[in-house]
């Protein structure tokens, strides 16, 4: 199902590697089906979006990438290994829908908490927790609580906090999905920026369309009971500003994957096999 | 969140109790005057106040030796309750062997219990007493703490499981940090408690030094607006003891900003 090209050479391994991917909670005739029959491949360095309707199992299908959850059969590869050893390893940052924050800690000490986990030195920790909040732009809330900040600003610190130890694959379960439309645009804005600056691979999981379509390469879609992919829809709007907002080619994007989460056939993705 | 406790917290929250508290000072003074009540069935609040004064230092030194039980006897019983609910959280077993337990020694009437320390120690020991308090102090703190110990953000077991983090790690970095708020609000209960617990303690026998003794005394000679002040000082020390476990808990979570009291 997957369309990703399987280079000869390979540099660097796939940052994800799914294969036969199912998960099904409970046992027996009244276990859930809440996953089938996932492949997907996501070059290193590539921006997937996966989107769908409640219950297609989006959130799931990241978690069991995180190996937050183990699936009822498949292979799941993170950077080359089983998802369990890239976890271990720490080989991905994730952010979720909550910040997640520890109210207790400081915002700079918020961002240094995995890298504290990690064992790394307190000037190594601080050093690097000032360029992360640099780079998200909260430079001056770093002695702050995060009660102290905007539910987008907290979002920020929880990413930078996903970007601690220089993960080459970011997972992100709707991180601005409760954000106002406004702060979720300038969201969105940076994270193209941040993605650019660290050329981490992100899996992003979406209710939204036009953030999916904005944000991505290409465009998982996928439809409920059981959960699955139906469709994998290109986004080839190269690069990202505002204007990308503005122009016809976004809205034909965007068509493309309403279609495509309609089931209905879609012209351009049939066009390009 | 919480922002705007803090402006509360100051002249504005102090000054309704205080106004209500002089009121009813005034009226109980004035009823007392009206209608000639007699000082055995209740004295006025002037001569219970002439009383404290005249008293000051025995009164000080008996609600010494009842805030030296109390401070013991929370101290035990602060420890025991922690160490129980960080055992009983990480230990299934041991959570089901602790729990109903720790329900029993709540249902420990306390009163019926002195009398059998009394007899175990020896009647010049202050340990009766101070075990007396320990018990009542280590069910709030055993329940809230274990409470807040299981309370954990499923973001943040989330979060910790994708940094791989061990048992204890977690209950380093999350669960004992986020049970800080549960334990205080045990110790705020286990602080007036200890107090309460010290005092009663001291009607079964046993020394003759402390509050309670000295309130038996001056009720047996009499001496009813001095009884009043002697339980004025333990009310004293009672609120002492609450408003200090108040202040520990500011100092401790500088990250919850709200007025707790």
């Amino acid at each position: 199902m997957s369309v990703a090209p399987i280079p000869v050479a390979v540099s660097a391994p796939p940052a994800v590697a799914l294969a036969g991917v199912g998960k099904t909670f409970g046992a027996g005739p009244a276990g859930t089906r809440a996953v089938t029959d996932v492949d997907l491949t996501v070059a290193a360095g590539e921006f997937v979006s996966l989107i769908g309707p409640s219950g297609c199992g989006k959130s799931t299908l990241l978690r069991i990438v995180a190996n937050l959850i183990d699936p009822t059969e498949g292979t799941v590869l993170v950077n080359g290994k089983p998802a369990r050893q890239a976890r271990l390893d720490q080989d991905y940052g994730i952010a979720f829908q909550q910040a997640g924050l520890l109210e207790w800690r400081t915002v700079r000490a918020n961002v240094e908490l995995p890298l504290a986990l990690h064992g790394d030195g307190r000037a190594a920790r601080r050093a690097r927790a000032e360029e992360l909040l640099e780079l998200v732009g909260l430079s001056d809330f770093a002695g702050h609580r995060p009660s102290e900040l905007s539910g987008g600003m907290q979002q920020r610190v929880a990413i930078a906090r996903a970007l601690a130890r220089r993960p080459a694959l970011l997972l992100m379960d709707e991180p601005f999905g409760a954000l106002d439309e406004m702060t979720r645009e300038r969201m969105q804005s940076e994270l193209i920026g941040i993605c650019a600056e660290t050329q981490a691979a992100v899996v992003f999981v979406t209710h939204s369309i036009p953030e999916a379509v904005y944000l991505s390469q290409r465009v998982v879609v996928m439809s409920p009971r059981p959960g699955r992919i139906t469709e994998i829809v290109d986004v080839p709007l190269g690069t990202r500003d505002e204007e990308v907002r503005e122009a016809g080619r976004f809205y034909a994007a965007i068509t493309d994957v309403r279609e495509a989460l309609r089931g209905r056939p879609v012209p351009s993705a049939e066009a390009s096999r | 969140m919480m922002t705007t406790g803090r402006a509360r917290s100051g002249f504005a929250a102090v000054w309704p109790p205080v106004l209500f508290g002089i009121a009813f000072l005034a009226l109980w003074e004035w009823f007392v005057n009206v209608r000639d009540v007699k000082p055995y069935v209740l004295p006025k609040p002037s001569a219970i106040w002439a009383q404290l004064r005249d008293n000051h230092d025995a009164i000080l030194t008996a609600a010494w030796a009842t805030g030296q039980n109390a401070l013991v006897g929370l101290a035990v019983g602060v420890v025991v309750g922690l160490a129980a609910a960080l055992l009983a959280s990480r230990m299934r077993a041991l959570d089901a062997m602790l729990t109903p337990l720790a329900a029993a020694v709540a249902a420990i009437p306390i009163v019926a219990l002195t009398p059998v320390f009394n007899t175990m120690f020896a009647s010049t020991s202050t340990i009766p007493r101070r075990l007396v308090v320990a018990i009542a102090v280590f069910f709030p703190i055993f329940v809230n703490t274990l409470k807040g110990l299981r309370q954990v953000d499923p973001v943040h077991a989330e979060l910790m499981r994708s940094y791989a983090a061990r048992p204890w790690t977690i209950m380093r970095v999350v669960r004992l940090p986020g049970a800080l708020p549960f334990f205080f609000t045990g110790l705020r209960i286990a602080s007036s408690a200890a107090v309460i617990a010290a005092v009663v303690s001291e009607y079964f026998g046993g020394l003759q030094k402390g509050l309670g003794p000295a309130i038996t005394s001056a009720a047996a000679a009499s001496a009813y607006p001095r009884a009043w002040a002697i339980v004025t000082a333990a009310i004293g020390l009672g609120l002492a003891f609450y408003l200090a476990a108040l202040l520990a808990e500011r100092l401790a979570m500088p990250w919850q900003r709200r007025p707790t009291v």
